[in-house]
């Protein structure tokens, strides 16, 4: 199997992704241009962190326009697995691939520091390794990660069971207090109504090595991989 | 013509102007007088700290490049060099905090990536007035902003630094950065011209008004005109300096450069004049050819201008396609804008006219160089603490204090706004006695740490200077590294009155004392005059950076305590002073002297014990005692536990409490060790006579002191935590 990292410019956790997938998961792995127009046959396709295009006008907002997101528009709408990581989740929002907006953090200040993740919905392709309510701990580093969507999106979010990851307490409760940067339903990860789009805030590959402090964001990982295998 | 009072807008001496007439054999135009009052600036120039500096050692087997580039450059073994530097941009930062500190991060970027090397980590040595004072918390929220913008867009992770609080910061804030890279070893690159005929190009941002005459406001004190000087603040872009960095390692990677210079202070006056005199070669460019993004812009503000992401390179003629293509990739310009040329001048043209045409040599080293007198402030004698504070009644309050002093609070505030962990080497996170970072593909890490005590160095500049120094190097040695290089910034006062030259001067020997004892090269730097405002200097502030190798990233030590029935033990001796300790200013409320004094050859054999003990694996934990001394460690090391894990340690019967707990005196250290390991552990210190008490054990969720039996501390580490945690937070609350 083969994954796709895309650069845009002002991507700038490109290498992180890369390495891990490629020198902890020891898959092969591509860099993909943002002004390209192939996909060079990958099977997932990762929009990385940063501040593509310096986030200015808004997160994500002119990534969308780059050339090679119309392919992954399509491959999307094939049923190829696109994992959107911080700004790549909210390039993914912008490209209308998932519903909602992100607002700024809550305390109007970026936040850098490990969070406790509940699993919400593990029959994923990406959380398909963990359990129901299992708890991760996988830091976020963000200045707009606030997860907003008017009541009729909310309600169909939760019917179709969209919430992935939620900002929880190391127990796995879903306070208030967790919820770091104020998101609607302490949603820290959305999957689209098809089930092979998602989008999470938190940073799986800063959390794939023990030297790193914490290896629970191997789980994102390897869901991807067993899924596809 | 050039008349008096355009000397004075332009920094320059009566003296000065005639130096320039004789050397370029008549009188300079306007754009030549600002291109000299630039480059002659203190900041550009170091003509009133040159003498001092060339004290400090600067060779050693493993320097490849010491100070005179952009960067120093230390070999690391193996195929990889670490590229650091510090720098200041307190001026700035005062006039107007974000930007300042954003773009004093930028600069200190282009200077590492300059060199070829890939920035991996951002530190700040931040100064600030008291925050209950409002004008303060707004320049604090600034700057760290600044910083968090700057950093967290480029990618590059903001590891660690400090953040100290005194009135003398007041009206003159400090932000100190520091950067370090990591590069191929026979791939780095210098900022230098080659051969006449080579092409030169502009790449990055457009040129614009902003930032004229930086580098001069840096080099003068300020008054109440200050909000006046607000538009010579550059705005930074920190999007467009990422594609800067990547197209410029991608073009150095394919070996299409010859030279490299970025446009900081002094833009393209310093980028043109320093390279060519690097390489003994003219250059010439065409100002019509310089992107620009304001119309009507003259020759004096484009040679001027600060603006932000530029750089000035040399390739050749065959290679001049293959780095604009590149640089389109970024989409980014990049325009032949002049060459390198036969001859000694710098030669500009604008419309068809030569409108500068002066020697390099001139303009980069020709500018005079000051001996400034000296003398040594008579008052300072008579701040030295004469009788000893009464007893504090209550130690338990003075200790909850000291926790909330924010010079001594956690800063988790300030780093959860930076991302540090970007790049994923990041292996400690911020608050460890020094940043390590991994070094991917190898069992080796980095170590980075900034120091710097200015309340030392009013006391006593020379064990100040000392004292920077061997703190560094200690809280290397707590986590393990052994040091290699240091950077140096030197934040002082006016450098025209006798006393603050004193200062400098004293802490300048101090520091090179204390490198060569460590046989440590400062590799570069920057030196920061005029922090005064109204009359009022600051504090004589040295900050130290010192960058040091993990040989194995396992055996790394962290501050905290480890396991329930661990030994504590002191190394190094009890101390005597209070003498400029925080407990005597902050809780006595009297700032005096004498400051702590270092012994260099004890300070080296506890360091080097301390890296022994942590190779042979005896110990489980290691910090510094600083600020706050031996009670704050203390407090610190249970703080860092997994899990709020107390102590219990007993005092001698000497000194007296207030002064075994609270002294800052050096070369100490706190470290637990497992009773199984006590035995090898003392063995050791014996063999290399090294000074240490056992303190006590690691033990309940509590730290309690005693002396003679008798209880003196007892403060559970979730309460003391509470406070230590809480204090900083507490000053920015949004208030409803």
């Amino acid at each position: 199997m083969k994954f796709g990292v895309v650069i845009f410019p002002g991507s700038n956790c490109d290498y992180d992704t890369y390495w891990v997938l490629k020198e902890v998961f020891h898959q092969e792995t591509l860099f993909l241009w943002h002004k390209d127009h192939d996909l060079r046959g990958i099977d997932c396709v990762v929009l990385p962190g940063g501040f593509s295009y310096g986030d200015y006008l808004r997160s994500g907002a002119i990534a969308r326009f780059s050339p090679l997101m119309q392919e992954v528009r399509e491959f999307a709408a094939r049923g190829g697995l696109v994992l959107g990581i911080c700004n790549g989740f909210q390039v993914l929002l912008e490209l209308g691939l998932l519903p909602g907006a992100m607002l700024r953090n809550k305390n109007l200040k970026f936040l850098c520091q490990f969070v406790h993740l509940k699993i919400n919905n593990a029959e994923t392709p990406f959380t398909n390794q963990g359990r129901p309510g299992q708890v991760l701990r996988i830091p976020i580093a963000h200045y707009d990660g606030n997860f907003y969507a008017p009541p009729e999106t909310m309600e169909e979010i939760k019917k179709n069971n969209q919430i992935v990851l939620q900002y929880s307490t190391s127990t796995g409760e879903t306070t208030e207090e967790a919820n770091v940067n104020g998101s609607l339903e302490n949603i820290a990860g959305l999957i689209n109504q098809q089930g092979n789009v998602l989008g999470m805030m938190p940073h799986p590959e800063r959390a794939s090595e023990a030297v790193l402090g914490s290896q629970d964001g191997r789980l994102i990982f390897q869901s991807i991989i067993s899924w596809l295998s | 013509m050039i008349d008096k009072k355009t000397l004075e807008e332009h920094n320059l001496t009566p003296e000065e102007y005639q130096r320039i007439v004789e050397l370029i054999g008549r009188e300079p135009n306007l754009t030549e007088l600002g291109i000299f009052s630039l480059m002659w600036s203190e900041h550009c120039s170091y003509k009133s700290s040159k003498i001092h500096l060339k004290k400090l050692p600067t060779t050693g087997p493993q320097v490849i490049q010491g100070p005179g580039e952009n960067a120093g450059v230390i070999d690391l073994g193996e195929d990889l060099a670490a590229v650091f530097k510090i720098e200041s941009h307190n001026h700035p930062s005062f006039i107007e905090p974000y930007q300042g500190a954003a773009t004093g991060v930028g600069g200190i970027l282009r200077d590492i990536f300059t060199m070829g090397a890939r920035p991996i980590a951002l530190l700040d040595s931040l100064r600030f007035g008291p925050l209950d004072q409002t004008a303060n918390r707004v320049i604090m929220e600034g700057v760290v902003s600044g910083i968090s913008g700057y950093g967290n867009s480029i990618g590059v992770p903001t590891v660690g630094g400090e953040v100290y609080f005194h009135p003398c910061y007041s009206l003159n804030p400090l932000v100190n950065v520091f950067c370090l890279g990591l590069a191929p070893k026979d791939k780095i690159f210098y900022a230098r011209a080659g051969r006449p005929g080579n092409p030169v190009l502009y790449v990055g941002a457009k040129t614009g008004r902003d930032g004229i005459h930086g580098a001069t406001m840096a080099s003068a004190e300020f008054d109440e005109n200050l909000e006046k000087k607000r538009p010579n603040v550059q705005v930074g872009d920190p999007f467009k300096e990422k594609l800067l960095l990547e197209a410029c390692l991608e073009a150095m990677a394919q070996g299409l450069i010859i030279g490299i210079q970025d446009m900081g202070a002094a833009g393209l006056t310093c980028s043109t004049t320093e390279m060519a005199a690097k390489s003994g070669t003219g250059i010439e460019i065409n100002l019509d050819l310089v992107p620009q993004r304001e119309e009507g812009m003259t020759p004096y503000e484009i040679m001027l201008s600060e603006s932000q992401e530029r750089m000035l390179l040399v390739t050749t003629e065959e290679k001049v396609g293959q780095v604009q293509a590149i640089f389109a990739k970024w989409d980014l310009d990049a325009v032949v804008i002049g060459r390198v040329i036969e001859g000694k001048n710098l030669k500009v043209w604008f419309k068809g006219e030569l409108v500068v045409d002066v020697p390099v040599e001139a303009v980069v080293n020709l500018c005079p160089v000051y001996h400034r007198p000296w003398k040594e402030p008579t008052e300072r004698g008579q701040q030295i603490l004469k009788e000893l504070p009464s007893h504090p009644s209550d130690f338990n309050r003075v200790f909850r204090q000291l926790l909330a002093s924010p010079t001594i609070a956690d800063k988790e505030w300030v780093f959860r706004q930076y991302d540090h962990m970007v790049q994923i080497n990041t292996v400690f996170l911020p608050g460890a006695d020094a940043a390590v970072l991994r070094i991917k593909g190898t069992p080796q890490a980095l170590a980075v740490t900034l120091d710097g005590n200015s309340a030392y160095c009013y006391f006593n500049p020379r064990e100040g200077g000392k004292i920077a120094v061997a703190e560094a190097c200690r809280n290397l040695a707590c986590v393990g590294a052994r040091p290699l290089g240091v950077t140096n910034c030197l934040n002082f006062g006016n450098p025209e009155k006798p006393e603050i030259m004193w200062e400098f001067k004293e802490v300048v020997e101090g520091m090179a004392e204390a490198c060569r004892n460590f046989n440590l090269p400062i590799t570069g730097g920057n030196v920061s005059f005029y922090n005064e405002t109204e009359g009022n200097p600051i504090y004589p502030t040295p900050v130290v950076g010192v960058v040091g190798l993990i040989d194995d990233l396992k055996k790394a030590l962290r501050p905290g305590f480890q396991n329930q029935g661990d030994l504590i033990y002191l190394l190094g001796p009890w101390g005597e002073s209070l003498g400029a300790s925080l407990y005597l200013r902050e809780i006595v409320g009297q700032e005096k002297g004498p400051a702590p004094r270092v012994d260099l050859h004890l300070e080296k054999k506890i360091q080097e014990f301390c890296l022994e003990a942590i190779h042979q694996e005896l110990l489980h934990s290691a910090h510094d005692i600083s600020e706050g001394g031996l009670a704050v460690c203390l407090a610190e090391c249970c703080f860092h536990s997994e899990s709020f894990l107390g102590a219990r340690i007993a005092l001698p019967p000497e000194p007296r409490p207030d002064i075994a707990l609270f002294n800052e005196d050096q070369s100490r250290l706190i470290v637990s060790l497992s009773p199984e390991k006590e035995k090898t552990f003392l063995q050791l210190a014996e063999t290399k006579e090294i000074p240490l008490t056992h303190l006590g054990e690691v033990t309940g969720q509590a730290i309690t002191i005693t002396q003679a039996g008798q209880i003196i501390i007892d403060l559970s580490v979730a309460e003391a935590y509470q406070i230590w945690k809480t204090s900083l937070p507490n000053f920015f609350k949004i208030k409803s």
